[in-house]
């Protein structure tokens, strides 16, 4: 038996079968995705080795940060990004804007002659150029989505730099289905609520969150000095909640808390010392 | 000088007949539209990993014409023995190999430019800023760079008895200078001697082509180097160029056809 078919209509036929397929196809495809991890292309083309670019990644956004101007692995290192800087509340006013700071000074006319060509002022994205770094942070997340400090420092130059909460609380929200109680992204959360939205009770409640999961750590992870400052962080921002919510004795108490591991004690304890002032000052008024 | 000119167009009329040219651009042009439809953040505004992404491919591409078109030259005349009636003709080895680089040079300088044109047009409607003059700078900067990368193609192919030699070990080095150049003086002073002789050595004979290597200046929007610098770059990258012709005449002229 020959089959006749004018080639008009086998064509026809495929589109139909394309069609068939791909309404039925569609539903089973979106089963396949676990929503309990991370769906990207990256993770189903390089596996686990993705990680290992996460890192270069979140580098790259600080090479962005800083215009360009940053030092190569033959160059002298600094110990933490300025981005990840920023976000713990450093400085930039004590920073070195020499040339000297990364790159030391040229050897020879060789090097001289190359500088003509490079940019070579230590200088940080301002007025909202801080958006080109998100690019990178996003595919750093991409990459390693348990890398919790491409959250937070996304979220804080969204937020602060280019007044966006939005967005950055969606990111920050990603981070945490990512890596579920994690109180470094709770606490950022928590700045987010307090300084953006306004809303005391829900930043309250993120804070408690994130001071809940630290106490929950192993001792070990306790000890860290980064783990330490974000005790830290928290405590004091939950004190100054409630100071301003006029619940001084918890102020206090949180204070107190945060005196232990605070880098400048002395500080806190002037801080504790004002509020027990005010709470003096004004316990005789509250008899009346 | 018409004989070298007509050399020379010869060599830019093999450009637009090979498909060498239009698979790089199309390529070029896709992954950069492709990038550029990408949104972080919902942030239109976000340029620089574009501008990142379009520069890079610009180079690897310019590179890639540059090195292509200068390796095949020579031996394409020997394997369908051009080259003996050309010789017979008025003309002499040193016009030949003139004719040979100032096209190379010429050609990927044209490729070059519908490159730039591309990427002027693709970032400007995106960044809504026009600085020519930096776009003027770097393309010069990037065109000087790619007439010592041609010139030390044609040698490496009195050198090299197969192009795809050529090509392979002409890229690796250019490349190696390009990402480890400006380095070298740092890893010798890690050395001990006689080590740390030889790697000085080699620092201050390689061309510094990192000095035209344009990149970040386009990425990150780098204000603009004096002009008096980049004439002095070009005179650099000339020398290393007449240096590199020198040596393939040398070469060409004691080579049995």
């Amino acid at each position: 038996m020959q089959l006749k078919a004018s080639p008009c209509w086998i064509l026809i036929l495929l589109l139909a079968v394309c069609f068939t397929l791909a309404t039925s196809l569609r539903l089973r495809v979106a089963k396949w995705n676990n929503p309990g991890q991370s769906n990207n292309v990256f993770k189903l083309l390089l596996g686990e080795g993705r990680r290992l670019f996460a890192h270069e990644f979140y580098v790259m956004a600080d090479v962005y940060f800083h215009n360009g101007y940053y030092p190569s692995v033959f160059d002298k290192q600094e110990g933490q990004s300025d981005v990840l800087g920023a976000v713990r509340g450093q400085s930039d006013d004590d920073e070195d804007t020499t040339n000297v700071v990364f790159f030391g000074a040229p050897k020879d006319w060789i090097d001289t002659f190359g500088w003509k060509f490079r940019f070579n002022q230590h200088t940080h994205l301002s007025n909202g150029r801080e958006r080109e770094i998100l690019p990178w942070l996003q595919l750093a997340a991409d990459m390693d989505p348990q890398m919790v400090q491409t959250y937070t420092v996304a979220a804080y130059w969204l937020r602060t730099s280019l007044h966006n909460p939005k967005e950055a609380e969606a990111f920050l929200r990603e981070g945490l289905r990512n890596n579920p109680d994690n109180c470094e992204i709770l606490f950022e959360l928590g700045r987010l609520y307090n300084e953006d939205y306004h809303d005391v009770n829900r930043a309250r409640n993120v804070w408690l969150a994130a001071l809940r999961y630290w106490r929950a750590q192993g001792d070990d992870a306790k000890k860290g000095v980064e783990n330490k400052r974000l005790y830290d962080a928290i405590l004091v921002n939950l004190a100054h909640l409630e100071e301003n919510a006029g619940n001084w004795p918890q102020a206090i108490e949180y204070l107190g808390m945060a005196k232990q591991v605070s880098p400048d004690p002395d500080a806190i304890q002037k801080r504790i010392d004002e509020l027990k002032k005010k709470m003096t000052a004004n316990a005789p008024a509250a008899h009346y | 000088m018409n004989t070298i000119w007509a050399l020379a167009g010869v060599v830019i009329k093999e450009l637009y007949r090979r498909k060498d040219f239009y698979v790089l651009f199309v390529l070029t042009a896709v992954i950069t539209i492709a990038a550029g439809m990408v949104h972080f953040f919902d942030d239109p505004k976000i340029v620089n990993y574009l501008k990142a992404i379009c520069v890079l491919l610009i180079s690897v591409s310019a590179l890639l014409i540059a090195i292509v078109t200068a390796a095949r030259q020579l031996p394409a005349e020997r394997e369908s023995r051009t080259i003996f009636p050309l010789l017979a003709k008025p003309v002499t080895r040193a016009q030949v190999i003139l004719g040979k680089f100032f096209g190379c040079w010429l050609a990927s300088g044209i490729a070059l430019l519908v490159f730039y044109f591309f990427f002027v047009v693709v970032i400007g409607t995106r960044e809504q800023s026009w600085p020519v003059l930096n776009y003027l700078q770097s393309f010069w900067l990037q065109w000087a760079l790619l007439g010592v990368v041609t010139a030390m193609v044609l040698l490496g192919s009195v050198i090299f008895t197969a192009p795809s030699s050529n090509v392979t070990i002409c890229f690796i080095v250019i490349v190696g200078i390009l990402l480890l150049g400006q380095h070298l003086n740092t890893v010798a002073l890690h050395h001990s001697e006689p080590l740390r002789s030889v790697i000085y050595t080699i620092y201050f004979l390689i061309p510094h082509l990192e000095w035209f290597d344009v990149r970040d200046r386009l990425t990150y929007n780098w204000p603009l180097a004096l002009w008096m610098d980049c004439m002095l770059a070009t005179l650099y990258a000339a020398t290393y160029a007449g240096l590199f012709l020198l040596l393939t005449w040398l070469g060409f002229r004691r080579k049995s056809l």
